[in-house]
């Protein structure tokens, strides 16, 4: 797989593939692609360059299947000022299909207690967190956390990352941007630093792509 | 999906109501703008009542525009945008009920206070009830034109000022018909072939303008 940004190739023969309860953390300096290659897999952006495959079945047969099975959660956290925490919940919950947020999502990172405050009296870090009990509040199989920890303490962090090992216990699949700050049991580690290309490189690659597969 | 459609329904509107004066922007330039014709023509009946429906018609056209601007530009900032990409609401029934809530919040006032405001500037009664009924069909497509008109611009700084040069000449049309089917009312003349037209022009904005808005915020988030 391979990302061109605004005409600057970001990375490309990058290649990999996860079983369920399988987690693979991103890891790179600034601007290696961390973002741009969550954002693919999240159908948000095109790549370049090669595929992206569900169970073996290229996704870009059924956008919206794809959709449906993933979440993604990136620097935005989405949080409107003007809805309380439960509120926001409960509307992402809707709108991704499900009847209404499933229980428990507030107390599992800690914000229950902020319940019935409006989005614009949250901190960064609660507004994050409020941003990940997406997670819990509409199920879905494969997360995509875009630096999740980033504006979190040290309480928040811990009790993501025993949400990621309790999401990889139940068969999902986690893959997590990160300058380091979660350690993950297991998880595989993609060095996006090494793919990093230049752009008289691309020119003699140009069929060159890896394919990426993405197994359940 | 019906539901989940009236759930992002009423959030907008749960947001436009919390978000306070704001909301009533455009009732309130309304009503300025269409008081400020009498003061400065002068309080001739005849020549006001001449000038109504064109006067009403025109600042509804620029106060439909005031709040457009913000349609998604919000939702863009704050990450709301990519998120409802990821949901199950196809993007084109985002737009959609997008612009559902901003008539709600701003066509359906503006119909509900032109009557007072034609009043003042001495239109018959027949006119009165075709003004509404043309209100009615024409500031849907206000608001759907300018859905695309704020898909386009909502990835750029002072996009406010672009969304008018985009959207104005496109509600040309809407204009001329509706003007058209309140001079007929006023006159006798007639108002079917004008306000058959709005309603096809609202038709066609129903199915093209969430089409043209969608792709528009498709290249955006990418």
């Amino acid at each position: 797989m391979a990302c061109i940004r605004g005409e600057r190739p970001v990375f490309s023969g990058v290649s990999f593939s996860l079983e369920p309860g399988g987690a693979l953390t991103l890891v790179g300096p600034n601007g290696s692609g961390k973002s741009s290659l969550l954002r693919i897999l999240a159908v948000l952006l095109k790549p370049a360059g090669g595929t992206l495959t569900w169970e073996g079945a290229p996704v870009d047969q059924d956008w919206t299947a794809h959709r449906q099975r993933l979440h993604y959660v990136g620097h935005l956290d989405a949080v409107k000022p003007t809805l309380t925490a439960t509120e926001n919940l409960r509307d992402w919950a809707r709108f991704r299909g499900a009847a209404r947020a499933a229980p428990g999502a507030l107390e599992a990172l800690g914000i229950e207690e902020l319940a019935d405050v409006p989005g614009r009296f949250l901190s960064a870090g609660q507004r994050r967190r409020l941003a990940l009990a997406r997670l819990l509040a509409a199920p879905a199989p494969l997360w995509l956390l875009d630096e999740p920890t980033v504006t979190l303490d040290a309480d928040a962090s811990a009790r993501v990352t025993a949400m990621i090992a309790a999401h990889r216990t139940d068969g999902g699949i986690a893959i997590v941007a990160t300058h380091g700050e979660i350690a993950l049991d297991g998880a595989g580690r993609l060095e996006l630093g090494e793919h990093a290309v230049s752009a008289d490189m691309l020119m003699t690659e140009a069929d060159g792509e890896s394919e990426e597969e993405e197994q359940w | 999906m019906v539901g989940v459609f009236l759930r992002l329904v009423g959030r907008e509107l749960t947001l436009a109501v919390r978000g306070g004066i704001g909301t009533l922007m455009a009732v309130v330039f309304f009503v300025i703008a269409v008081t400020l014709f009498p003061l400065g023509v002068g309080p001739e009946l005849g020549l006001l009542s001449r000038i109504a429906p064109g006067a009403v018609w025109v600042a509804a056209l620029l106060a439909a525009l005031l709040s457009l601007d913000r349609l998604f530009v919000a939702d863009h900032e704050d990450g709301s945008l990519e998120q409802l990409m990821l949901g199950v609401l196809p993007i084109e029934f985002v737009v959609l009920a997008k612009a559902v809530a901003h008539w709600l919040t701003t066509g359906l006032p503006l119909a509900a206070a032109a009557p007072v405001l034609a009043l003042l500037l001495n239109m018959s009664v027949d006119g009165l009830v075709i003004l509404i009924v043309s209100l009615l069909l024409g500031t849907p497509i206000l608001s759907l034109i300018g859905a695309v008109g704020a898909a386009l611009t909502v990835g750029l700084r002072r996009g406010g000022a672009l969304i008018a040069l985009l959207v104005l000449p496109l509600y040309v049309p809407v204009l001329i018909f509706g003007v058209g089917a309140v001079e007929g009312a006023v006159l006798d003349v007639g108002v079917h072939a004008n306000l058959s037209i709005l309603a096809g022009g609202l038709v066609g904005a129903l199915v093209l303008g969430p089409l043209a808005a969608a792709a528009a915020l498709r290249m955006t988030v990418e």
